[in-house]
C-alpha cells in the first residue's frame, strides 16, 4: 500500500497543476463579476485548453481521460479558490444521459456548449407528489401532431432560474402502472408557458425553484428514449447523481471542532480536555477518516478499471448527519453565544450556525438518509424491496393521499 | 494511489479463510465454549504449521519475516471465525514485546519457539478495575524476583511465559516470567467468553528477568499497544463481518406477517447501519495497518482511529445481529452470542473505547496537519 501516484498519474498531475498555476483566475476584474459570470468565464477557459469534462470524448469537448485522471484533476483544482460550480448537474448527470440516449444530432448540438459552460442545464424530476417515490410524478405530456404539450409542476429544481435547458420526466400514459407510463424529454427553459418561482429555504437562501408548465409545447425530436421508457432514461441520470453530489460538507470538519474545543472553556479548562468532548470528536474523526480512506480504496479500484458502485452511497449518509450533529454540539459548547449568527460576532464567522441550518437540506437532497439506507440494504446487501401497494396497478387507479 | 492489499496478500486471505472454514467451524468454537478447555490446542498446532504464529517474526529468529499486512489479513480471518486461540496474547502482544524490547539472548531464547507455536506467551497488565495507569502499578520487581497480582490475564493457563508489566526502583519494566514455577499461581477466573481462558496470576517472589535489561519508556509501551490495537481492529472487523452476514442471511430467510423480515425498513436500516460502520472500520483499519507496516509517525492517530472504529463496528454488529434474530438470537443454541462475547472481550483488552478516544484526540492535537 502506498499513497503515491503511478508515474503516469504523477505526470498527469504535474501537467494539471502547472496549467492551473498559470491559468487559475485571481485578478480583480474577475472577482468583480457575478458568481455565475465567474463560473462561465472559468469553465470556458478550461474548455478552450482541454480541461473541461475530462472524461468525455474529444468530439464532445473532453479529452477521454480515465476516472482516476478526473479525480486527480479535481484534487488539483480544489487547491484554488474558484467560483462555485453551476454546471455540476448538467455535466455530471445530464451529459451522460444525452450520451446514452440522445441522437447524434443532439449530442453534437448540446454536449460541447454544456462542456464549455455556455449553456446551463437543470433537472426537472421531483414533484410535490413525487419525491422519494419519483415515479409517482403527475406532470403529463399529451401528443399533438409531431409535438407534445406539457402541463404540471416540478419542484426542488436547482438552478432553473439560470438554466438554458432542462431534462424532464413526464407521464405520457396514466392507464398503465406508474413506471411504464413515463417519457423523458429535454425542454427549452425559455419556452412559452414555463414559469419559474424561487423557493425560499429555511436558511433564507433560494437555491431551488418551483417550475410550472402550462401548455408548454416540445417537439417529439426532443424525446430521449422511446415513449414509455422514461423511467429507464431517468435511471441513467440518477445513477450519475450520487457521483455528482457526493462529499462536500464545507468547513465543518474535525479540525474546526478541535479549534472550537481548544478555545471554549469548561470550568476554566479548555473543553478539549474534557473526556466527553474528546469522545465526540474522536467519533467524528472515525467517520471523517473512514470516509477519506474509503475514498482512497475506491480510487484504487478506479485506477484498476473498476466502476463506482452503490457502496459510494455511504458518503452522504454519514457526512450529512455528522454535519448536523457536529454543528449542533459545537454550538452547545459555545453556550448561549452559540445562537449568534452575525458573522462579525459569531465564533468562526458563523460557519457553525450556517452548517446547522443547512444540514437538514443535505440529509434530504439527492436521496434522503432513509433512501440511501434502502439503497445500501437492497443493492449492496441484497435485501428485498418493501412490498409495493401500487405495483402492477394502472397509475390512474392508485390511491393517493 | 495504491490503497489495497497485493495479489499475493489476497491469495493469503483466501487460503486463510478456506483453512479456518475447514478447521475452525462454529461447532469447533462451540466445543471450546461448552467444554473445559481454554483453547483449541489441535487448531493451534495446525495454525502454527501454517506459519501464522511466525508471520512477522524475523527470519533470523525462525520467523517468516513477512509484514504486518499479512498479519492483519490473518487477524481478520481469525476474527471472522471467532477462533478460540491465544493469537492476540501470543502474537500481537507477547511476541511483539519480546521482539521490540528483548535482549539478543531473550529474543534467541523465545522467538523461535513462539514462531513455531511450540509455546504460547501472554502479556499481564491489568491489576484492578479501571484504566491501566503505568505509573501506579503495584507489581514490583526487586533483584530477580517479582511479586504482585495481575487480573485478568488472558490465556495465562496455557502460556509458558508472560511479559509482566511491573515497576522497580528504576521505573517501569516489562519482565519475562516463566509461569510454571513455584512462585507463580495461576487460578482460573470466569469471564463471559469462556472460549478464551482468563486467570488471576499471583507472583510471590517469582523468578523474573527484565526484558531488555532496562526500564521501558511509557511511550514505547504505548507504541506496542498501538500495534496491537491495529491487529485487534482487524480481528474485530472479522467478527463484525460475520455478524452482519449472519444477520443478513437470517433476515432473508425469516418471515413475519407474510414476508421476509429483511424487506422491512426497520431491519434494512439496521443492517445498512452495520454495513456503514463496518465499512468505516475497514477503511480505518487499512489506514492503521499502513501506518504500522510502513513505520509511519501517524501510527498513534491511525491506531486509535482503527481501534475506536472497530470497537464500535463489532459491538454494534454483534448486538444488532442478536436483535435481528429475535428470541432465537438470545439462545445458547444459535451462534450469535459467539460474536457478542468476543467483540466485547477484545474491546476491553488493551484499554477500552474511552481510552482510545482520548488517545485519538491527543494524537490529533499533536499533529494538526493530519486533521
Amino acid at each position: 500500500m502506498d499513497f503515491n501516484d503511478t508515474p503516469e498519474e504523477a505526470r498527469f498531475r504535474e501537467e494539471a497543476a502547472s496549467w492551473l498555476a498559470e491559468n487559475a483566475p485571481t485578478d480583480e476584474t474577475f472577482r468583480a463579476l457575478t458568481p455565475l459570470q465567474q463560473a462561465k468565464v472559468w469553465q470556458k477557459r478550461k474548455y478552450d485548453a482541454g480541461w473541461a469534462c475530462l472524461g468525455w470524448a474529444p468530439e464532445f469537448g473532453g479529452r477521454g481521460a480515465s476516472a482516476i485522471e478526473e479525480v486527480i484533476w479535481r484534487q488539483e483544482e480544489s487547491q484554488y479558490d474558484l467560483p462555485a460550480n453551476f454546471f455540476l448537474i448538467g455535466q455530471g448527470m445530464i451529459g451522460p444521459t444525452l450520451m446514452a440516449w440522445g441522437s447524434d444530432e443532439d449530442k453534437a448540438r448540446f454536449l460541447p456548449p454544456l462542456a464549455s459552460g455556455e449553456e446551463v442545464w437543470c433537472q426537472l424530476f421531483s414533484e410535490p407528489a413525487g419525491g422519494s417515490d419519483l415515479a409517482a410524478l403527475r406532470t403529463r405530456a399529451e401528443p399533438d401532431g409531431d409535438s407534445w404539450v406539457i402541463n404540471g409542476q416540478k419542484i426542488w429544481t436547482s438552478g432553473a432560474h439560470y438554466s438554458d435547458y432542462g431534462v424532464i420526466v413526464v407521464r405520457t400514459d396514466p392507464t398503465v402502472p406508474k413506471h411504464k407510463g413515463l417519457s423523458y424529454f429535454y425542454v427549452d427553459m425559455k419556452a412559452p408557458g414555463v414559469e419559474i418561482k424561487p423557493i425560499k429555504q429555511l436558511t433564507g437562501d433560494s437555491d431551488f425553484n418551483e417550475v410550472y408548465f402550462t401548455d408548454v409545447r416540445v417537439s417529439d425530436s426532443q424525446r430521449l428514449g422511446e415513449v414509455g421508457q422514461g423511467w429507464q432514461v431517468s435511471l441513467t441520470t440518477l445513477m450519475n447523481e450520487r457521483a455528482a453530489i457526493g462529499g462536500g460538507f464545507g468547513q465543518m470538519d474535525v479540525s474546526l471542532a478541535m479549534s472550537v474545543a481548544e478555545e471554549v472553556e469548561i470550568d476554566g479548562r479548555p473543553a478539549l480536555e474534557d473526556s466527553a468532548v474528546r469522545a465526540r470528536i474522536a467519533n467524528w474523526y472515525v467517520q471523517e477518516a473512514g470516509l477519506k480512506y474509503t475514498g482512497y480504496r475506491s480510487l484504487t479500484a478506479l485506477s484498476r478499471g473498476a466502476l463506482p458502485g452503490p457502496e459510494n452511497s455511504i458518503g452522504k449518509l454519514v457526512g450529512a448527519p455528522k454535519m448536523q450533529a457536529m454543528s449542533s454540539y459545537l454550538m452547545d459548547l459555545l453556550g448561549a453565544s452559540g445562537a449568534i449568527a452575525d458573522e462579525s460576532l459569531a465564533a468562526k464567522a458563523g460557519i457553525i450556525q450556517r452548517a446547522y441550518m443547512g444540514a437538514p437540506g443535505l440529509r434530504i437532497a439527492g436521496g434522503t438518509d432513509e433512501i440511501m439506507a434502502n439503497i445500501i440494504a437492497e443493492r449492496v446487501l441484497g435485501l428485498p424491496q418493501e412490498p409495493r401497494l401500487d405495483k402492477g396497478i394502472p397509475f390512474n387507479e392508485v390511491p393517493t393521499g | 494511489m495504491n490503497f489495497e492489499f497485493s495479489d499475493e496478500q489476497q491469495l493469503l486471505r483466501e487460503q486463510a479463510r478456506g483453512f479456518l472454514t475447514e478447521h475452525c467451524s462454529t461447532s469447533a468454537v462451540r466445543a471450546v465454549l461448552d467444554g473445559d478447555q481454554d483453547w483449541d490446542a489441535a487448531l493451534w498446532q495446525k495454525v502454527a504449521e501454517m506459519g501464522w504464529t511466525a508471520t512477522v517474526i524475523p527470519e533470523a529468529y525462525g520467523g517468516l519475516g513477512l509484514s504486518y499486512y499479512e498479519l492483519a489479513i490473518i487477524a481478520e480471518e481469525m476474527g471472522r471465525s471467532a477462533a478460540p486461540l491465544p493469537f492476540s496474547s501470543s502474537v500481537y502482544l507477547a511476541s511483539e514485546a519480546i521482539q521490540r524490547f528483548g535482549t539478543e539472548a531473550q529474543k534467541s531464547a523465545w522467538l523461535p519457539r513462539l514462531a513455531g507455536g511450540e509455546c504460547v506467551a501472554t502479556v499481564a497488565m491489568a491489576e484492578r478495575a479501571g484504566r491501566l495507569a503505568l505509573d501506579r502499578l503495584e507489581t514490583r520487581r526487586s533483584g530477580s524476583q517479582l511479586s504482585g497480582t495481575k487480573v485478568p490475564v488472558a490465556d495465562a493457563s496455557i502460556a509458558e511465559v508472560a511479559v509482566v508489566l511491573a515497576r522497580s526502583e528504576a521505573g517501569l519494566e516489562a519482565c519475562l516470567v516463566p509461569l510454571q514455577q513455584a512462585g507463580v499461581s495461576v487460578e482460573p477466573v470466569l469471564t463471559f467468553d469462556t472460549s478464551r481462558g482468563h486467570s488471576v496470576v499471583t507472583f510471590d517472589s517469582a523468578e523474573a528477568e527484565v526484558l531488555g535489561d532496562n526500564t521501558i519508556n511509557p511511550e514505547d509501551w504505548e507504541s506496542l499497544l498501538d500495534g496491537a490495537a491495529v491487529l485487534l481492529a482487524w480481528e474485530q472487523l472479522g467478527l463484525a463481518e460475520t455478524a452482519l452476514t449472519q444477520a443478513r442471511d437470517y433476515a432473508l430467510q425469516r418471515f413475519a406477517f407474510g414476508r421476509a423480515i429483511g424487506s422491512y425498513q426497520a431491519i434494512k436500516h439496521k443492517l445498512a447501519n452495520m454495513y456503514v460502520k463496518n465499512t468505516l472500520a475497514r477503511s480505518n483499519a487499512y489506514y492503521g495497518v499502513w501506518a504500522l507496516a510502513e513505520g509511519s509517525d501517524e501510527l498513534p492517530l491511525a491506531a486509535a482511529t482503527a481501534r475506536v472504529a472497530a470497537i464500535q463496528a463489532s459491538t454494534y454488529a454483534a448486538e444488532e445481529n442478536i436483535q435481528t434474530h429475535g428470541g432465537m438470537g438470545f439462545t445458547w443454541e444459535f451462534d450469535c452470542h459467539f460474536y457478542l462475547r468476543r467483540a466485547k472481550l477484545l474491546s476491553l483488552a488493551i484499554g477500552s473505547e474511552a481510552v482510545w478516544q482520548d488517545r485519538l484526540v491527543l494524537a490529533l492535537a499533536a499533529q494538526p496537519a493530519a486533521a
